[in-house]
């Protein structure tokens, strides 16, 4: 309804993974003796990241479909789908 | 516990993407069918996810570490056998009825299908349950924060007193749960439930990989921990024999079709759910889709407590605040610390002088132990986000049995639509107080909760036997089921009074009639109190169905299995069809089960 939700949760992921591999690049090294020596902060920050990006681009906007435009589709498409399902029962 | 800068961005901007989604959803909320259902028109993944997620409340993410440090991995029988076979069930042959039969809630399918009288039996309950685990997840989430410090340094900071954390806590979290389903409904519930999910995957997946990568892998895991902790049927024919103190007809009758069916089946705070689905073979899809994650959390949630109870035990606490915590340490086992006895500051003992282990400090330790600053903010988000998620989901069930069978059904027949909208707002509003009340009721009458708990779980017990006859034998009556009800209810009562789980006290535990049977564990007991009520529930629902009236054919189309076409997916590929996706379901969770026998 009215908002793709991949759209936050991809941006949500994107900031959380780029405030990780910021403070994973400055961070003193020192603090990762619990993490087993690994930089668990610039790992899965960049993890992070990449999810957020893929969530992003899967759903951004099609071309030609302003946001607008794509709530009165999405809401046609909707009962559209049920009228197939039933037709083909 | 030392939380920098990082750490508290990443909370805040958690908590700035959960209000955005009310208030970008707000718009939207025009009819109640928009706030109530979401308008009908969410895509099945996002209602999968949204179905999981719904049910990963503290109980899971805290309680199932809990169990795997406890009882070891098989505690994923209560995934493999105690949720998958009903998630698939419900989807595949219970969805064409809830989605089909266009109610807007269990309690109206059951008045659809039945009477007046047995929905509201079912929504009363279910409404009073549904307030009280919020207040429960309130609760301990207001109790963590404060045991594991979070908030100390902002309240010293800001010369606050430390006894107020837990008030802030409560009111805080009961704020921001409120504001996003009194803006966007369902939906709002929905979508934030969706970002939960990755959320908790996202914060607890580095988690398992540090710790497995520590203990040597899921070999060296097996090799520091007793054999019975790695297996999860071996040791299953006998009660004595397995870490849970069950056989395993108890546990595939109780947990794997009472207990699980009953609540994977029935529990309108799941089904909730997949009713805001967009189509029917996407509602039908819902919980095929939530079964998928739903099997592999295992190794998200059971595995920490496993590696937590294998690591040595520190001498030292590596927490930097609260220095009082070290003697604890020394009597715990792994990373878990013992419970205190508050009055004397010593570790509590059981009777055999053991101390007794505080086994939900599991999976908070577990982050303590790896995440440094950083990760640590997005792992403490994640199991803030956990309990968040289990009370979002509980007071959306509620606001709509609130709304459409209690308010509607017996309060005010013929408003208007706006009217049903405003209600269910309120309602919102009033069920958090409500779940407030509650988590305070929890903190002064500990009791009172486990006596609450107990009373809910016989209730919730012969449910589905109610639903299974209901959907599947036409002749079912509106008397029988309610009778039926009553006495399966009954059943686990009496059950409940005669047995006694060994060791135990008698009272809150059971024989509090006379103890006539000792179970090897309070397990064994919980699954047999509810095998009694289902069968009861299911004989009796016969018989009195057979001596009154049935309802004619026609008026249970759509209701009853025999009279409903059945749902056609010829024209959806393969991998969209029910039944196909059950099949792969079934399979992959059999697969699992012989992996880790």
């Amino acid at each position: 309804m009215g908002m793709d939700i991949r759209l936050p949760i991809g941006l949500m992921f994107a900031v959380f993974g780029l405030l990780l591999i910021g403070f994973g690049i400055l961070s003193d090294k020192s603090i990762y003796e619990r993490s087993l020596g690994l930089n668990i902060n610039l790992g899965w920050g960049i993890v992070l990241l990449v999810f957020g990006l893929v969530m992003l681009a899967l759903g951004r906007p099609r071309a030609g479909a302003a946001t607008q435009g794509k709530d009165e589709r999405n809401e046609k498409v909707a009962p559209a789908c049920e009228t197939s399902t039933r037709s083909e029962a | 516990m030392n939380l920098t800068a990082i750490d508290w961005i990443i909370m805040v901007l958690y908590f700035v993407f959960v209000l955005g989604i009310g208030v970008a959803l707000k718009r939207f909320m025009k009819t109640s069918t928009d706030f109530f259902l979401a308008g009908r028109s969410i895509p099945a993944w996002i209602c999968g996810l949204a179905f999981i997620s719904a049910n990963l409340g503290a109980q899971e993410v805290i309680g199932m570490a809990a169990s795997g440090a406890k009882y070891g991995i098989a505690t994923s029988h209560f995934y493999w056998i105690g949720a998958i076979p009903a998630m698939v069930f419900v989807g595949l042959f219970m969805m064409p009825f809830y989605y089909g039969s266009r109610a807007r809630s269990v309690p109206e399918y059951l008045r659809l299908r039945f009477d007046e009288k047995t929905r509201g039996l079912n929504a009363i309950s279910f409404a009073t349950m549904t307030v009280f685990s919020s207040g429960i997840s309130m609760y301990a989430m207001a109790k963590l924060i404060q045991t594991l410090h979070v908030f100390d340094a902002p309240f010293q900071a800001l010369g606050l007193p430390m006894s107020a954390i837990f008030h802030v806590s409560i009111v805080l979290s009961a704020l921001i749960v409120l504001a996003y389903i009194f803006l966007g409904g369902l939906t709002s519930a929905i979508y934030n439930e969706v970002l939960q999910f990755f959320l908790i995957v996202a914060g607890f997946l580095p988690l398992v990989y540090l710790g497995l990568k520590n203990v040597g892998g899921w070999s060296g895991l097996k090799q520091q921990l007793p054999t019975a902790f790695t297996h999860s049927w071996q040791g299953m024919s006998s009660a004595h024999t397995n870490p849970l103190g069950v056989e395993w007809f108890g546990l595939v009758m109780g947990l794997g079709f009472v207990l699980s069916f009953g609540y994977w089946c029935t529990d309108f705070l799941v089904v909730q759910r997949a009713m805001a689905a967009d189509s029917m073979s996407a509602a039908r899809r819902t919980p095929l889709i939530a079964a998928l994650p739903k099997m592999v959390f295992p190794f998200l949630v059971i595995l920490p407590g496993l590696i937590a109870i294998a690591l040595p035990t520190p001498a030292k606490m590596s927490m930097n605040a609260g220095t009082q915590v070290v003697v604890e340490q020394q009597a715990g086992q792994g990373i878990i610390p013992a419970k205190i006895d508050e009055a004397t500051g010593l570790p509590k003992l059981d009777q055999n002088g053991k101390p007794v282990l505080d086994y939900d400090l599991a999976i908070p330790q577990m982050l303590l132990h790896y995440f440094p600053t950083g990760i640590l903010g997005l792992g403490l988000t994640a199991l803030l986000a956990s309990f968040m998620s289990g009370m979002a989901g509980n007071v959306t069930a509620f606001n709509t049995v609130w709304t459409y069978d209690i308010y509607h059904a017996y309060i005010n027949k013929n408003a208007s639509d706006e009217h049903y909208l405003w209600m269910g707002r309120m309602a919102t509003v009033f069920g958090i107080a409500l779940s407030v009340a509650a988590a305070y009721a929890a903190t002064r009458f500990n009791n009172i909760m486990d006596f609450l708990q107990l009373v809910f779980a016989f209730v919730n017990a012969p449910l589905f036997a109610t639903f299974l006859l209901g959907m599947f034998w036409k002749r079912t009556t509106g008397h029988g089921a309610f009778t039926g009800l009553l006495s399966g209810t009954l059943a686990a009562a009496l059950h409940h009074g005669l047995t006694l789980p060994q060791g135990a006290v008698v009272g809150i535990k059971g024989g509090w009639i006379t103890a006539v049977k000792f179970y090897p564990s309070e397990m064994a007991q919980n699954f047999w109190t509810a095998i009694w009520a289902w069968s009861v529930c299911f004989v009796v629902t016969i018989l009195v169905s057979l001596v009154t009236k049935p309802r004619e054919d026609k008026e249970l189309v759509g209701l009853v299995y025999s009279l409903t076409e059945k749902p056609s997916e010829g024209h959806l590929p393969w991998y969209q069809r029910p039944a196909w996706l059950g099949i792969v379901v079934i399979a992959l969770a059999l697969a699992l089960n012989i992996i880790f026998w």
